[in-house]
């Protein structure tokens, strides 16, 4: 049991890595990948929400939205299905995290706060987090595992987004052509490190 | 008006949840005849071309392709733990998905290479007419892919052992390399195949290189070139299906009734 | 054109070629990517993006001057997303099959930051005709990035143009033997690095100074 849920973690950090396989959250590991240590700020950030959301709007989808999920409500709504209203509940919860997260962080641990507060608002349009539910509604994924997955997806997120700030970092000192510059080759950096973690494609412990 | 006092706040809030809910759930409502038949539809057209009734990619029209399944298909329940028929039950509105995610209406089952942790208690199978009997069966099968669970249908002659055609509907894998497993010339590899050895143990397997007519290589097919992984997961799940734990208990009391 | 005034031209063609939302802003490439392996997946993508980002301005104007400062951006995210549940809901019951093969990231559009984008920093502020305009105008940018990518990852990668064989692939029978690397992920993002050179060699005065 605990080998599956390992291997679901391993498998969300680097098989199916958002960023680099499936190409979520590329509009702030672009805009925010200059230097190291606000890329780790933001991949902390995103490791908190999605360990958050996902196991969150996975208990919303099966006991709110599913077919025969209103069940505990009243015998007569079994017929009902509300999984089309997922989208909005899905982001809304995010958006509310953020919100909730960011206040509790602002009262109790302010040098957190100061540290991360910039990339929250940042965080309830990041793709990475929304797919994060998407992907967690569409595979059936029970709670755990939708916590693992969460976890894993987030991980995956961070380890991604402070490799290329470190290449980006080094590469403030080459000399591409002048087309290149800037968003260009931060293109070619970020399919050559695509490139490197489909080495991990099928792996299953 | 004061656009930004708490009142008018929340009512606005109301006001846009109330309209967006009240648009969204009426499209809903609206569409969801239509997208529970395309559904419906599409499980069948697969049914279809695993029986061989309908080439792969065929243009049917809906009614067309309703009409063909009414008339060659069978849709029959099946327990399949001990392999017989079960009929009080309404086989149409049966969702084996679904009860396969029910706990109390699946088993869960051990670790196992293609990937499936839990079987359903009971299993729709699709028999195919043909001059007033059945000739083939059609069994669903699922595993774990590269990237995803895949879906498909494999459909068996009345030796139980000979193949008659696959189909996958639903995978997840890479386009061009593993999701290849819908091209239609590599599904036209399989008809004639053998799934059974002469010890009726599941013997068909995906393999690299060429792979001769079903005369010359009984149990072989071509691997999806490319698709190490996608090509040994079909393999897996194949076994799997074909193994005890899935469908060979039916497959065998068919065989020695020598009929469907 | 004569239906539109020469401002509302520009309004949709400039997004398309002198201001790219991705080329240049780095906007809603997240849900780009994934899809450009086959065409007719791209071009459904895209244009169902047209659709919301242009019905997203359009409703975003018209209420701007209802709508609290507090809430906006949540307000904006539940048109969004209402109109991307009924893109979803649409593509579903007309267009089954490719809506299979889109999976997720037709409800990505929500958190496409182009839409967000174009609503937050164009439609609060413009009337609601103008800002229609922008949004469409934004959406075919977006999609006219989306199909080439496309075109070059379905041609080199199946030898497909929208499903049908140009160069007949080897898997069909023919002489073509696809380049399978252009089907996985890293290769959208050098045909996109590829496309913004080839874009700021056009257009130096995009290049970016360090």
């Amino acid at each position: 049991m605990l080998e599956h849920y390992l291997n679901l973690a391993i498998k969300a950090m680097f098989v199916e890595n958002m960023v680099l396989v499936f190409f979520l959250g590329m509009c702030s590991i672009l805009a925010v990948s200059r230097k190291v240590e606000t890329a780790f700020g933001l991949g902390i950030a995103v490791v908190f929400v999605e360990t958050l959301t996902v196991p969150l709007n996975n208990l919303l989808l099966n006991y709110l939205l599913v077919e025969g999920a209103l069940n505990w409500l009243h015998p007569g709504f079994t017929d009902v299905d509300l999984t089309f209203l997922s989208f909005i509940v899905y982001i809304s919860t995010i958006a509310a995290s953020v919100q909730i997260v960011e206040m509790v962080l602002d009262r109790y641990f302010p040098a957190l706060h100061m540290s991360l507060g910039v990339f929250l608002p940042l965080i309830a349009v990041n793709c990475a987090i929304l797919g994060g539910s998407l992907f967690m509604g569409e595979r059936n994924y029970n709670f755990a595992e939708s916590m693992v997955f969460g976890f894993g997806a987030g991980v995956g997120f961070l380890l991604a987004i402070v490799g290329l700030a470190a290449i980006r970092e080094r590469m403030a000192y080459s000399n591409p052509p002048a087309g290149l510059r800037g968003l260009g080759i931060t293109f070619v950096t970020v399919g050559l490190m695509s490139i490197g973690f489909m080495m991990f494609s099928g792996i299953q412990l | 008006m004061n656009v930004d006092s708490p009142a008018y706040t929340l009512a606005f809030a109301t006001v846009v949840c109330v309209v967006c809910a009240l648009f969204v759930s009426g499209t809903s409502v609206l569409l969801a005849d239509r997208q529970e038949i395309n559904q419906l539809l599409y499980l069948r057209k697969n049914v279809l071309v695993a029986a061989g009734v309908i080439e792969p990619g065929a243009r049917l029209s809906n009614e067309q392709a309703m009409a063909l399944f009414e008339q060659r298909i069978e849709p029959r329940l099946i327990d399949l733990g001990s392999g017989d028929y079960v009929s009080d039950m309404d086989v149409i509105g049966y969702r084996q998905r679904e009860a396969r995610g029910d706990p109390d209406r699946s088993r869960p089952i051990a670790d196992n290479p293609a990937g499936v942790r839990r079987t359903p208690h009971l299993a729709k199978v699709y028999l195919v007419e043909d001059q007033d009997s059945f000739s083939q069966v059609v069994i669903p099968i699922e595993g774990l892919g590269l990237y995803g669970t895949m879906y498909g249908f494999l459909a068996l002659e009345r030796d139980t052992r000979t193949i008659t055609g696959i189909a996958f509907y639903e995978n997840r894998e890479t386009p061009g390399l593993g999701a290849e497993l819908t091209n239609p010339l590599w599904m036209a590899r399989w008809p004639g195949r053998l799934a059974y050895d002469e010890q009726w143990q599941p013997a068909i397997a995906l393999v690299k290189g060429q792979v001769g007519p079903p005369a010359e290589n009984p149990y072989e097919v071509d691997a999806l070139s490319g698709a190490t992984i996608t090509s040994n997961s079909v393999t897996e799940l194949l076994h799997f299906w074909l193994s005890d734990q899935g469908f060979a208990p039916y497959l065998e009391k068919a065989r020695t009734r020598g009929a469907f | 054109m004569a239906w539109f005034s020469k401002r509302e031209w520009r309004a949709m063609a400039d997004p398309v070629f002198d201001n790219n939302p991705i080329m240049l802003q780095m906007l809603g490439i997240c849900s780009a990517l994934a899809v450009t392996t086959k065409m007719d997946k791209a071009l459904v993508l895209g244009i169902s993006v047209i659709a919301v980002a242009g019905l997203a301005s359009l409703t975003v104007s018209l209420i701007r001057k209802y709508t609290p400062h507090s809430i906006r951006i949540i307000v904006q995210l539940a048109i969004i997303s209402s109109l991307v549940i009924v893109v979803d809901q649409v593509l579903k019951a007309y267009l089954y099959e490719i809506s299979l093969e889109l999976s997720v990231f037709v409800g990505l559009i929500i958190t496409n930051c182009l839409i967000l984008g174009r609503t937050e920093g164009f439609a609060m502020q413009n009337p609601p005709w103008i800002s229609f305009i922008d949004g469409i105008g934004n959406g075919l940018g977006y999609a006219v990035l989306l199909l080439m990518v496309g075109f070059v990852r379905e041609l080199l990668g199946s030898g497909r143009v929208f499903g049908y064989p140009v160069f007949a692939a080897v898997n069909d029978g023919g002489w073509y033997v696809p380049a399978g690397m252009f089907l996985l992920a890293p290769a959208a993002f050098f045909i996109i690095a590829a496309i913004i050179w080839a874009l700021r060699v056009w257009k130096p005065e995009q290049q970016e100074k360090d």
